[in-house]
C-alpha cells in the first residue's frame, strides 16, 4: 500500500485553476523531487498533503486513510507529515532549542527533559549543537534552515515535505542544507521535495516529477528524466535550468 | 500673579482630601487610567482575537462592538453608562465605577484593533510553521503568535494608555473627583488665579504622559531585538 495516494486533485484560487487533476503515489521510503516553472502549482500540491491548503476536488490518502475523513485529526495528521519552508519560519522569540522542543512538548506531550534530549540529538544530526541556546537571528540562513529541518523531525514524522528549502539561501549555504537532506533520504525517510537542485535529484531521488500549468507533465527516474526527457515542455525547462 | 493659590492647593491637586477625606486629584486620574487600561487590555485582547476568528458567532459580536464604539465620542460613552446604569441596575452606580466602565468599554475597542493589526502584521509563515508542526490553532496563538505580536503592540498600547490618561479628565463631567475637577473646584472657589491653576494642570498632565512615552521608547528599544523578518 502506498503511503500517500493522490487522486485527481484539483484546486482553484477563485478563477485561477492551480491544480488540474494531480494523481500520484508515493511509497514508504521513496524520495520524490518535484520541479517545474514558478506558478506551476508544485508548492500548492505538497501543501495540500498536510492540509495547509484546502482543495476542491479529488482525494488524498495518507496511510490508506482520506485526510479529510471525519475521524482524522488535522493536528495529528500534521505531526506525521513534517514540512520545511523556503523562508525557514523559525520562531524568532524562542531559542533554537525551544524552536525544536515546542511541538514535541505541546503536540506529543513529551516531558521537557526528554524533548530536549531528542532535540539535542537532532541538532547534532544537522550539525548545530553548539548553537542550541542562540536565537534564530544570530544564525546564518543555512543554519536556520537546518534548525527548521530538525524542528520538523522532532515530532518523528513519517513523511517530510520540503517546499523549496534552498531557494532563499546564499549559494555557499545550499550544500550544507542539501547534505542534511541527502542523509535523511539515505536513512529511508519518505520525502517530497519541491526543488530545482538537480544534483540532489540525480543523487538521491527515486523519481522526478515535472509540473507545468497545474499538471504533471512527465515523471521518470532521475537518469531517464535527465537523459531522455520526452515532453517538449520538459526539454525547454531542463535547458533553462541546467 | 497668584501662585500662592496653586501652592496652597497643591496637595488637593495631587491626591485630593486624602488621607482625611476622599482620594482625588492626579492620584485619582492615574488610578482611573491604570484600572482602565488593565481591564481594557483583557477586553480588547478578547475582542481582537474574536474578530480574527473564522467563526461567525465570535467574529460578528466583536465586529459590532468595535465598530459602534469607534463611532461614538468618549464623552457620549461616559454619559451613556452613567444614565444607563440606573435603568439597568435599578439604582445609580457611583460616578467612579460608571466612568471606569465607560473607559474600559471605550478603550477596549481600540485595543481590539491594535491586537488585530498586530496579529495580522506577523509574517504568515509563523502560523503555517506552527500549524504545520501539529500545534492546534489555540496553541499556535499562545506559544508562537501572541508572544511575538504582543511585543510589537507595546508602542500602540502605550499610545492608547497615554490617550486614556488624558481622557480621564472627561470623567469630571459626571462628578468624578479627578485632577480636572479638582482644578475647576479650586478655580471656582478662588476666582482670581485661573491662568496659574490651569497652567499647573497642563504641567501635571504633561509630566505623567512624558514619563509614559519615554518609558515606552526604552521598552521598544529593548524588545526590538528578536523579530521575525521576511
Amino acid at each position: 500500500m502506498a503511503m500517500i495516494e493522490v487522486n485527481g486533485l484539483q484546486k482553484w484560487y477563485g478563477e485561477f485553476h492551480v491544480l488540474k487533476g494531480i494523481t500520484e503515489e508515493v511509497n514508504k521510503g521513496e524520495v520524490l523531487v518535484i520541479c517545474g516553472p514558478s506558478g506551476s502549482g508544485k508548492s500548492t500540491f505538497i501543501r495540500c498533503i498536510n492540509r495547509l491548503e484546502e482543495y476542491q476536488s479529488g482525494t488524498i490518502r495518507f496511510d490508506g486513510k482520506d485526510i479529510h475523513d471525519r475521524d482524522v485529526n488535522v493536528n495529528s495528521l500534521r505531526a506525521e507529515i513534517g514540512i520545511v519552508f523556503q523562508q525557514f519560519n523559525l520562531y524568532p522569540h524562542l531559542t533554537v532549542l525551544k524552536n525544536v522542543t515546542l511541538a514535541p512538548i505541546k503536540v506529543k506531550g513529551m516531558p521537557k527533559n526528554e524533548a530536549e534530549e531528542v532535540a539535542l540529538g537532532l541538532l547534532e544530526r544537522v550539525g548545530i549543537t553548539d548553537q542550541a541556546h542562540k536565537y534564530p537571528v544570530e544564525l546564518s540562513g543555512g543554519q536556520q534552515q537546518r534548525v527548521a529541518i530538525a524542528r520538523a523531525l522532532a515530532v518523528r514524522p513519517k513523511v517530510m515535505l520540503f517546499d523549496e528549502p534552498t531557494s532563499a539561501l546564499d549559494p555557499e549555504m545550499i550544500n550544507e542544507v542539501l547534505n542534511v537532506m541527502k542523509d535523511l533520504a539515505r536513512e529511508g525517510m519518505t520525502m517530497l521535495c519541491v526543488t530545482h537542485e538537480m544534483g540532489f535529484a540525480r543523487e538521491v531521488s527515486d523519481r522526478v516529477v515535472f509540473m507545468d500549468g497545474g499538471e504533471v507533465v512527465e515523471e521518470a527516474p532521475p537518469d531517464e528524466f535527465f537523459k531522455n526527457p520526452r515532453h517538449e515542455r520538459t526539454k525547454a525547462f531542463l535547458k533553462e535550468i541546467l | 500673579m497668584h501662585w500662592q493659590v496653586v501652592w496652597d492647593n497643591m496637595d488637593y491637586f495631587l491626591w485630593g482630601a486624602f488621607p482625611e477625606g476622599a482620594l482625588g486629584g492626579l492620584a485619582m486620574s492615574i488610578i482611573l487610567a491604570l484600572l482602565g487600561i488593565f481591564f481594557a487590555f483583557w477586553l480588547g485582547l478578547a475582542a481582537g482575537l474574536m474578530r480574527l476568528s473564522g467563526r461567525w458567532w465570535l467574529h460578528y459580536p466583536a465586529l459590532v462592538y468595535v465598530e459602534i464604539i469607534r463611532g461614538v465620542p468618549l464623552l457620549m460613552c461616559i454619559f451613556w453608562f452613567y444614565f444607563l446604569a440606573p435603568v439597568v441596575l435599578g439604582h445609580t452606580m457611583p460616578e467612579f465605577q460608571s466612568a471606569l466602565v465607560a473607559f474600559v468599554v471605550f478603550t477596549g475597542a481600540y485595543v481590539a484593533e491594535i491586537v488585530r493589526a498586530g496579529v495580522l502584521a506577523l509574517p504568515k509563515g509563523q502560523m503555517e510553521a506552527a500549524r504545520g508542526s501539529g500545534l492546534s490553532h489555540v496553541q499556535a496563538m499562545c506559544f508562537v503568535i501572541l508572544p511575538q505580536s504582543l511585543r510589537n503592540m507595546i508602542p500602540s498600547f502605550v499610545n492608547q494608555f497615554v490617550s486614556l490618561t488624558k481622557d480621564t479628565s472627561l470623567a469630571y463631567i459626571i462628578g468624578v473627583n479627578e485632577l480636572t475637577r479638582a482644578a475647576t473646584q479650586v478655580n471656582n472657589r478662588t476666582m482670581n488665579a485661573p491662568m496659574e491653576i490651569f497652567l499647573t494642570m497642563l504641567v501635571l498632565y504633561f509630566i505623567v504622559c512624558y514619563v509614559l512615552t519615554s518609558f515606552s521608547r526604552r521598552l521598544e528599544r529593548h524588545l526590538a531585538r528578536y523579530q521575525a523578518r521576511n
